[in-house]
C-alpha cells in the first residue's frame, strides 16, 4: 500500500469524482467530496515524510520501467507541491457546502463537486507525474474542469470569463504540448528524466531552443505572467467563491512548478539561463507584474478583482526570486508558494463568507463590517498583513528570503523595489480596514451578523497557519530548501550542475 | 530540402491560420474554428513527426522489418480527445453566453459588461 501512495495520489480523486454522480443527494456528496480531499491530504503528508526521510521516490505506472512506461517521481518540491494542493482544497471544501448551497442551484450541486474533484486530481496529475505528454494531459484534465467551474459563477459575467480563460488556456496548454513535441522530436524519450540527460547532447539545435521557447510561453501563460494575466481578474472575479478561494491558492502555483521543473530539471539551468535571457526578463516582467497590478488593484471596487490583482502582483514576487537564480532566490519562491496559498486561500474564504451573507464583494458593501462580522474582517486583515509582509505573518518570511537572495546576488535596486511594491499592498488593504472599521454600515446591512461556523472554521485554520508558519518557520523552510537545494543538484544529478 | 518537407510547411501555415482567426475574429464561433485549427495542426506535426522514411504501419507481421514511431499516434489520440472536449465546453459556453447576453460578438458582450458596471 505505501508503495503505491503516488499512484493513489491521483487516482483516488479522479475515481471518486464519477462516483460523485451515484450520490444524489448534495449533502452526501460534500462529504465524500470533503473524505476524497481530506484522503489525498493523508496520502500528500505520508509521501512529503518518505521523501524527506528517504529521497526521490520513483514509482512506474503498471510495473513498466521509464523510459519506455510512464513514471511518477516524487521529490522534496513535488511533495511540497502536493502537500499545498491538497491540504488548500481539503481545507477550502469544509465550507463548500454552504457556500454553494447559496451560489448554485441545487440541480447543478453535484456537478460541482465533480467538477471539483477533477480539477483536484489533474493539478496533483501534473505534479505527481515525471512524464511530460503526462503534464499536457494532467494540464488539460484540471483546466477542462476549471472552465466548467468559473461558468458556474452567477453573474453572466462568469461565462464570459471562462470563455475567455479557455481560449488564453488552451493556446497556452496547446503551446506546451508543441514544445514537448519538438523535444521529443530531438530526443525520442518523454520522461523527464531521460529527457534532461539526452537534451544538453542536443542543445546547440534550433529545434530545442524552440521547443524551450513554446514550453515557456505556454507556461508562463499558465501561470498569468505579467503580460499574459489578462484571463485571471475576471476568472477570479466571478466564479463561485469556493472556486476562487481554491484556484487562487493553487492553479497558479502549478504553473510555477511547471516552468520551476521544465527550467531547472528538463532543460538543465546552463540551457535554460543561456538559451534565452531568462533571468534578466523575468525579473523584469516580474518587477513589472508586481507594480503594475498592485496599482489596478489600488483603484478596485470589487474586492474579488482587488485580490485578484494583488494576486498578479504576488507571482511576480515569485518571478522574481526565480530570476534571480541562486539557492536562495528560488527558495524565497518556494516558500512563497506556500505562504501565498495560505494568504490567497483565507482571503478569498473570507470573501466568501462576506458573499454569502450580503451577497456581493463590492468594497462599499464592507461599510461597518468590522463589527458586524467581526472575525471574518479579522480575518481579512491578518491575511492583508500577510500580503504586506508584516512581521509575524507568513508574508514576512518569504518577502524576507526574497530580500536576502538579491542582496546577496548584488541586485539593491531589486531589494528596494520589492519592499516599495509592498508599500502598494498596503495602500490596497487598508482602503478595505478603511472602509471596515472606520464608515458606517450601510443601512441595508444594518442586520447582517457573522458568518456561520462552517466559514469562520476553515478561514481561521487558514489565518492560524498565516500566523504559525510565519513564527515556526522550520517545517515550510526546511522544505522550500531541501526542495531548492535538490533542483540545483538536477533533477538526476546529472549533467546541470553549474 | 524544403519541398521535401512540405508538412511541415503546412503545420505552420495552418497554425498561423488558427492563431490568426482566434486573436483576429469577434465572433466566438469563429475563435472556436480557430483554436481547433490552431490545434489541428499541431496533430499533424505529431504525426508527420512519427514518419520513418520508407516504413509501413507499425504491425508485426512477415517481411516487416522497417515501420513508422506508433508513439506519436498514440499520444495524438490522447491530444484529440483533449481537443474535441475543449471544443465543446467551449461551444456550450457560446450557447450559455448567448442565453445570457443575446449575442455572440465580443464586441457587444464587452459593451453590455461595461454598461452592468
Amino acid at each position: 500500500m505505501l508503495a503505491h501512495l503516488p499512484i493513489l495520489q491521483v487516482i483516488v480523486p479522479l475515481m471518486a469524482a464519477p462516483l460523485c454522480l451515484l450520490i444524489v443527494r448534495p449533502r452526501l456528496v460534500w462529504l465524500f467530496t470533503l473524505i476524497v480531499s481530506g484522503l489525498a491530504f493523508l496520502i500528500s503528508v505520508l509521501l512529503l515524510q518518505q521523501v524527506m526521510a528517504s529521497g526521490t521516490i520513483i514509482y512506474g505506472l503498471g510495473g513498466w520501467d521509464a523510459p519506455w512506461g510512464i513514471e511518477y517521481r516524487i521529490d522534496q518540491l513535488n511533495a511540497l507541491l502536493l502537500l499545498i494542493i491538497s491540504a488548500i482544497s481539503t481545507i477550502v471544501l469544509l465550507a463548500a457546502h454552504t457556500s454553494i448551497r447559496q451560489e448554485i442551484s441545487e440541480d447543478r450541486q453535484t456537478f460541482f463537486y465533480v467538477l471539483y474533484l477533477l480539477s483536484l486530481a489533474g493539478m496533483l496529475g501534473i505534479v505527481a507525474t515525471g512524464d511530460a505528454f503526462n503534464v499536457f494531459v494532467f494540464l488539460e484534465i484540471s483546466s477542462l474542469s476549471a472552465y466548467a467551474l468559473i461558468a458556474l459563477g452567477k453573474d453572466r459575467r462568469a461565462l464570459w470569463a471562462s470563455y475567455q480563460y479557455l481560449i488564453m488556456g488552451t493556446i497556452g496548454a496547446t503551446f506546451i504540448l508543441i514544445g514537448i513535441g519538438l523535444m521529443y522530436q530531438m530526443t525520442g524519450t518523454l520522461n523527464m528524466d531521460d529527457l534532461s540527460r539526452r537534451l544538453p547532447e542536443v542543445a546547440n539545435t534550433r529545434t530545442v531552443f524552440t521547443a524551450f521557447a513554446f514550453v515557456i510561453v505556454g507556461v508562463c501563460l499558465k501561470l498569468a505572467l505579467f503580460p499574459l494575466h489578462l484571463w485571471l481578474p475576471n476568472a477570479y472575479a466571478y466564479a463561485p467563491s469556493i472556486v476562487t478561494a481554491f484556484f487562487a491558492a493553487t492553479a497558479t502555483k502549478v504553473a510555477i512548478y511547471l516552468l520551476i521543473r521544465f527550467t531547472f530539471s528538463v532543460f538543465g539551468l546552463s540551457f535554460s539561463f543561456t538559451a534565452l535571457p531568462l533571468q534578466i526578463l523575468f525579473l523584469i516582467l516580474g518587477l513589472a507584474g508586481i507594480f503594475v497590478a498592485s496599482t489596478i488593484a489600488i483603484y478596485q471596487t470589487n474586492i474579488k478583482h482587488l485580490f485578484a490583482y494583488s494576486s498578479i502582483a504576488q507571482i511576480g514576487y515569485m518571478i522574481v526570486g526565480f530570476s534571480i537564480s541562486t539557492t536562495t532566490g528560488l527558495m524565497a519562491t518556494l516558500l512563497h508558494v506556500f505562504n501565498h496559498a495560505l494568504m490567497k486561500g483565507a482571503l478569498f474564504l473570507a470573501l466568501g463568507a462576506v458573499m454569502y451573507r450580503i451577497g456581493s464583494v463590492q468594497l462599499n458593501q464592507f461599510q461597518g463590517l468590522g463589527r458586524q462580522m467581526p472575525f471574518t474582517m479579522a480575518a481579512i486583515v491578518i491575511g492583508g498583513l500577510s500580503l504586506i509582509g508584516v512581521p509575524l505573518t507568513v508574508g514576512f518570511v518569504s518577502k524576507w528570503y526574497l530580500i536576502l537572495a538579491a542582496i546577496e546576488n548584488g541586485w539593491w535596486p531589486v531589494a528596494v523595489l520589492i519592499l516599495l511594491g509592498s508599500l502598494l499592498a498596503v495602500v490596497y488593504v487598508w482602503r478595505l480596514v478603511e472602509a471596515a472599521y472606520f464608515k458606517s454600515p450601510l443601512a441595508a446591512n444594518e442586520t447582517v451578523k457573522e458568518a456561520p461556523l462552517s466559514f469562520l472554521i476553515p478561514i481561521w485554520i487558514l489565518v492560524i497557519a498565516n500566523l504559525y508558519f510565519g513564527i515556526d518557520t522550520r517545517l515550510s523552510v526546511e522544505v522550500a530548501q531541501a526542495a531548492s537545494q535538490g533542483l540545483f543538484g538536477g533533477l538526476s544529478g546529472v549533467g546541470v550542475n553549474q | 530540402m524544403l519541398l521535401g518537407l512540405y508538412n511541415y510547411w503546412i503545420v505552420v501555415v495552418l497554425m498561423m491560420i488558427g492563431f490568426y482567426i482566434v486573436i483576429a475574429h469577434g465572433n466566438l464561433i469563429k475563435k472556436i474554428v480557430g483554436l481547433t485549427i490552431f490545434q489541428t495542426s499541431v496533430f499533424i506535426f505529431y504525426i508527420s513527426m512519427a514518419k520513418v522514411e520508407g516504413g509501413t504501419a507499425p504491425i508485426i507481421a512477415e517481411g516487416i522489418k522497417l515501420f513508422s514511431n506508433p508513439l506519436p499516434h498514440v499520444l495524438i489520440l490522447t491530444a484529440i480527445v483533449v481537443g474535441i472536449a475543449t471544443t465543446a465546453v467551449g461551444l456550450a459556453l457560446v450557447v450559455r453566453i448567448k442565453e445570457a447576453y443575446g449575442s455572440i460578438e465580443e464586441e457587444e458582450i464587452q459593451k453590455k459588461d461595461n454598461l452592468d458596471c
